[in-house]
């Protein structure tokens, strides 16, 4: 089986002060598939994500070790640019967070501060990004509203087509439905399979259907542990381990 | 009624009755000014106060114009001084300076809220004056040393509800921004400030308000002669200066002169908060 992945996580340790609350994970997120990462609450799928494009970097004395590989390249090697690695790897948050300003503004704010100025070019990226995040019919005529006046579902398409309209490699998903409610996420997953002809998709979700649903691959997290990673199939239909099989099978968690 | 809801009935009745006291007694100082001060104005013509140059008071000469406009001069001096070094203060501190740092200054910028305002008021005289003297020219009592000493009086004010109100700005804003690849400047200029736009402006009323009414360290350091001044190195007096320096001796037209005086700047302070309170609505409406 040839495999290309576009990112590849060796020997990762994560630290929070002394804690160590991700323990040697390595896996690899193939490229145009969607990746899973499931396990129980504070099982460290969020913090694995985020350090998947240096969001951990803000929480003071947090620490990594080993390597993060997009492409080849170690993320978090010294004379790489953080700023330049978020903008390859974007990030769609649990919460929806939209900036409070108008819907056109959120969307155009990534295109201006990586220097896009021309207005003309702005108005389409803008249009794009909407048109794939499956929002413009819902909101072509009011892209002046606050983004605050969307439904939460809404407010969670913007934040991908925010992170669209930069036109990264990777998109992470953090829990991206998990406020939502069940049309909504019908929508974000349709979405996501959609989005993975054009991005490389990883996402955390708490919800097994889910990952059984949407994704290609899937990552079970167990105390900071990367227990079992296999086809989401495999997972789902004949885990090799018996921690896997006690989750999906809902014994715990 | 049981006694339970009695009870609730009678704490309602003495909170509405301690709240309302205290509303009437603001209102019950604005009428007596305003029923001292009135009188003569209309007797001499508004216009001969809000325009007049000259102030004899015992010559039934009654122009407070030089006052205003010195009210106003060291309060937009002193808030050209406190804006930029309060909110560059106030933004270092919540976006990039380190936890422990602002633990410890926080504290010390709110502390300094504390100082009487004459001990401003001295080192104005004992190191800022002479100083403007010596390198700027003139006496040094002048527009220039009561805004710089006005504007370090504000800092406190502007910074500490500043800080509040970037550091109520949610995370995950702050987080959004830089997920798409923002430096902490451009998250800071255009996502964090704008989204404390409210709070910073109250911030700069609050800080407004305290300049245009602080009296005693203009008193000693802004030089307080009856003109109009030409260059931030004259000496102004302002309204509040007027009414304590002559209150001691005044008597009778003199006397509900100082209190017209009372009048103009009520209403002056009254018209800029509007103005203010109206633009921080607008932003918070945009």
């Amino acid at each position: 089986m040839v495999t290309t992945n576009r990112m590849e996580v060796k020997n990762l340790n994560f630290y929070y002060g002394q804690n160590l609350a991700l323990k040697d994970i390595n896996m690899g997120i193939e490229s145009n598939k969607v990746t899973a990462v499931i396990g129980p609450s504070g099982c460290g799928k969020s913090t694995f994500i985020r350090i998947l494009n240096r969001m951990n970097d803000i929480i003071i004395g947090s620490r990594v070790e080993g390597a993060i590989l997009l492409d080849g390249q170690d993320i978090y090697a010294p004379e790489v640019d953080v700023v330049e690695i978020r903008r390859k790897i974007g990030m769609v948050f649990q919460k929806s967070n939209p900036f409070p300003k108008s819907i056109f503004d959120n969307i155009a704010y990534g295109l201006r501060i990586n220097g896009i100025n021309n207005k003309g070019e702005i108005i389409d990226r803008v249009e794009t990004s909407l048109k794939n995040s499956a929002l413009w019919e819902e909101v072509q005529d009011r892209l002046d509203a606050n983004a605050s006046e969307l439904s939460g579902g809404q407010q969670q398409r913007l934040c991908i087509a925010r992170a669209l309209a930069i036109e990264p490699e990777v998109i992470l998903f953090d829990e991206p439905c998990s406020a939502l409610d069940p049309i909504s996420t019908a929508k974000i997953e349709e979405l996501i399979n959609e989005l993975k002809e054009k991005y490389t998709i990883a996402i955390v979700t708490h919800n097994m259907q889910q990952a059984a649903r949407i994704s290609d691959y899937t990552g079970f997290f167990l105390l900071g542990e990367l227990i079992e990673f296999d086809k989401t199939e495999k997972i789902f239909t004949n885990p090799a381990k018996k921690q896997t099989e006690d989750y999906i099978t809902g014994r715990f968690g | 009624m049981t006694t339970l809801e009695r009870n609730e009935k009678l704490i309602q009745l003495a909170l509405l009755m301690i709240a309302l006291s205290a509303i009437s007694i603001l209102a019950i100082i604005t009428l007596f000014i305003f029923k001292e001060g009135m009188p003569i104005m209309f007797k001499y013509g508004v216009n001969k106060f809000l325009f007049g140059l000259d102030w004899y008071p015992t010559e039934q000469s009654f122009g407070l114009l030089p006052m205003i406009i010195g009210s106003l001069a060291v309060t937009a001096g002193s808030l050209i001084i406190g804006i930029p070094f309060g909110l560059a203060c106030a933004i270092f501190l919540t976006e990039f300076s380190s936890l422990r740092l602002r633990q410890i200054i926080k504290p010390i910028i709110e502390l300094l809220a504390g100082i009487p305002s004459v001990v401003y008021g001295f080192m104005g005289v004992i190191i800022l004056v002479p100083f403007i003297r010596e390198h700027l020219g003139g006496s040094g009592l002048s527009v220039l040393a009561a805004s710089i000493i006005l504007g370090i009086m504000i800092l406190p004010t502007i910074i500490s509800i500043s800080i509040d109100s970037l550091q109520a700005v949610p995370r995950s804003y702050r987080e959004g921004s830089i997920a798409l690849g923002a430096t902490k400047w451009q998250t800071t200029k255009m996502v964090t400030l704008p989204s404390a736009k409210s709070g910073i402006i109250a911030s700069i009323i609050l800080g407004m308000g305290r300049a245009i009414g602080e009296t005693m360290a203009v008193i000693m350091i802004a030089g307080n002669a009856v003109s109009i001044p030409h260059s931030v190195l004259d000496p102004v007096r302002t309204l509040t200066s007027n009414i304590a320096l002559e209150m001691g001796y005044a008597s009778g037209e003199h006397r509900q002169a100082l209190f017209a005086t009372g009048v103009i700047l009520f209403i002056i302070i009254m018209i800029l908060n509007t103005i203010a309170n109206a633009t921080a609505a607008k932003q918070r409406t945009k």
